[in-house]
């Protein structure tokens, strides 16, 4: 255990950097722009007047550098600036309400996700060489394929319209009907690469000796695949949650948009038509800050998981 | 079992013709997959129609035909026609000209150029080229991808718009709406190295001490020698392996960027734009072909990449299987 201490510091050392790039870079482009929030709230019938007025105390007529210090300044005092939308509420009260609802519903999705990759992954590599291995992964990967884009409207018109079981869009909590459409939508495109994953280290496991020996030992077959292989087989799989936290992010957008559900999806998407930079800048700095944060603690807390795992030089070499 | 007893037969009979190389093996390895061979196919009859466009299209792509409008199949109309009278087939093959040029440009600028070089010299170079090289990654990788392709599409289009030699390049290629283009495969491509460069860095590092490349090196060979006679065609499997499964990664981002309003502009005809057009609930209960015909080309077209992708994981990287 003594060869990760290094390693860790040394990714934490960099996430501030990183960090502070990110800024920089969403900063620059989102100044870059033509039109500023407040011509595009003011519309066609702007006064140039007033609009030279309220720039100068929005502080949007200072030079660009000038303009980030000033940001920059207030975010490590914990500020992330006031909305020019929302009749300048604080950006982080916008936010943290909205990122909780999409925290909850990517939570139901990656559960679902993850709940049917698993077995299917277990079932296709002990079914290998029969028609349902390749039949399995590739019902799942035709799922990953459509985009959500088509799903959301065909269940909408199915469930909503025709056969009347779901209501339409909205969001009222975890535990209503509301979140089956957005729940599902957001979790196929996941199903198929967990279970290709899942299927690759199971059929690695099903080699090892000591799965040999259970069986010799006269184990019930549904033992060994539980207890020797799919635990085994599980671990590998913490890697990939990290990657799944970005395509559920990404799915997120459509379907919350489409379904009218007041997550950050649908945030984000308002912010750039409207171009209220701090909202914008606040939304990619907190979800940097996650990522980043959720690939370290995946990366520690998977060589607890499986002491086996080194990183570091010598692992190159 | 059948399956690896022909490979194993076929592998003696390949050996016998030594004119063919690794790379040809496993293309004749990859044409005996039928699925394989289907979404080839289908790729190839999409990609064609899309370079063909003008002849393949039976109609032009914005004729206008008020008095037949959200028609449904028939044989003037193979597809039916949209809200505008507009033939839906010759829509859709000009859509899927749109989806050639950028999959082919983001993968030519970012997903192949950048992505390979950067892994390549990163790798082989190690020390401070390395760490500046991943650390942009790093960098790139933390930024919310989608978002910030919204963000640069919104800001930055006026910008390239106005640029005059856009302009002539976009007369001299009659190409419509080239910034559109250039925007998107621009942005896309700035995204889509990290990982394939990453991939093929660790590849490097393992390689970097491998008895030829020593000892192309200490036969005084450059270092671009080095990397692209020795190092390079070592690492051209997981290359290819990388690009068909970005390929449909790549379509369905210029679909979201479009469909969000920031990606390719009407009258250019896309499949983003007609899945938007198609999707509001009412046009979907009233006339289903608008979006079901869209969705289910594209669905099928990056499927076919996804399959591919499969086949090829399986026949060039056979330890991973």
């Amino acid at each position: 255990m003594q060869g990760i201490l290094p390693y860790v510091l040394r990714r934490l050392l960099w996430a501030p950097l990183i960090l502070f790039a990110v800024s920089f870079i969403t900063f620059t482009v989102a100044r870059f722009g033509p039109g500023d929030p407040i011509s595009v709230a003011m519309g066609q019938f702007r006064d140039p007047e007033a609009l030279a007025r309220v720039r100068h105390e929005k502080g949007l007529d200072k030079p660009l550098l000038e303009q980030y210090r000033i940001y920059m300044w207030g975010v490590l005092h914990g500020d992330l600036g006031e909305s020019f939308r929302f009749r300048d509420r604080p950006v982080s009260d916008i936010i943290f309400p909205k990122m909780w609802v999409s925290a909850q519903l990517g939570l139901v999705a990656l559960i679902i996700t993850f709940g049917i990759g698993i077995p299917v992954g277990v079932l296709a590599a002990l079914r290998q060489g029969t028609w349902v291995d390749p039949a399995s992964i590739s019902t799942f990967l035709f799922f990953q394929s459509v985009p959500v884009l088509v799903t959301v409207p065909v269940m909408l018109l199915v469930f909503v319209v025709k056969l009347g079981w779901l209501p339409t869009g909205g969001w009222d909590g975890i535990f209503s009907k509301h979140i089956v459409i957005p729940a599902l939508a957001l979790s196929m495109p996941g199903i198929a690469g967990v279970a290709r994953l899942m299927r690759a280290t199971t059929l690695d496991v099903l080699k090892e000796d000591y799965v040999r020996t259970a069986r010799a030992k006269g184990l019930r077959e549904f033992t060994v695949v539980s207890r020797h292989v799919a635990r085994n087989a599980l671990l590998p799989m913490t890697t990939i949650i990290g990657i799944s936290l970005v395509t559920l992010l990404e799915g997120a957008f459509f379907t919350e948009t489409l379904l009218g559900i007041p997550g950050i999806g649908r945030l984000a998407f308002d912010s750039v038509t409207s171009r209220d930079y701090d909202i914008i800048l606040g939304l990619t700095l907190v979800l940097a800050t996650a990522f980043i944060t959720a690939n370290i603690v995946i990366d520690i807390a998977y060589t607890f998981i499986d002491p086996r795992v080194r990183y570091g030089r010598s692992a190159a070499a | 079992m059948a399956e690896a007893d022909a490979t194993a037969g076929t592998l003696g009979e390949e050996t016998l013709g030594a004119r063919h190389s690794p790379l040809g093996l496993a293309f004749r390895r990859l044409l005996r997959k039928r699925i394989a061979v289907l979404a080839l196919t289908f790729i190839a009859v999409f990609y064609f129609c899309g370079l063909f466009a003008p002849v393949v299209a039976p109609r032009s792509y914005t004729k206008q035909d008020l008095d037949n409008v959200f028609q449904g199949p028939s044989l003037a109309h193979p597809l039916g026609t949209d809200g505008l009278g507009r033939d839906m087939l010759s829509r859709v093959i000009w859509a899927s000209r749109t989806t050639v040029i950028v999959t082919v440009a983001t993968l030519v600028t970012g997903g192949l150029v950048l992505s390979v070089s950067l892994g390549l010299l990163a790798g082989y170079l190690g020390g401070k080229v390395d760490t500046v090289i991943m650390r942009v990654g790093d960098v790139f990788f933390a930024l919310p991808g989608l978002p910030m392709l919204i963000l640069i599409n919104a800001t930055l289009k006026p910008r390239v718009v106005d640029q005059p030699w856009i302009k002539n390049l976009e007369d001299w290629l009659r190409v419509d709406g080239l910034p559109d283009y250039i925007l998107i495969f621009g942005a896309l491509s700035l995204f889509a190295w990290v990982g394939g460069a990453r991939v093929i860095r660790s590849q490097i590092l393992a390689l970097r001490e491998t008895e030829y490349v020593v000892a192309a090196r200490a036969m005084g060979g450059s270092v671009w020698r080095v990397v692209f006679r020795h190092l390079l065609p070592n690492v051209s499997n997981i290359i290819i392996v990388g690009l068909s499964a970005s390929l449909g990664a790549i379509v369905g981002t210029e679909i979201a960027l479009t469909w969000f309003g920031v990606g390719i502009q009407p009258p250019t005809p896309s499949f983003g734009a007609m899945l938007f057009e198609g999707g509001s609930i009412r046009t979907l209960q009233a006339h289903p072909h608008l979006l079901l015909i869209p969705g289910s080309v594209v669905a099928a077209l990056i499927f076919a990449f996804n399959l591919l992708g499969d086949a090829l994981t399986d026949v060039l990287t056979p330890r991973a299987r």
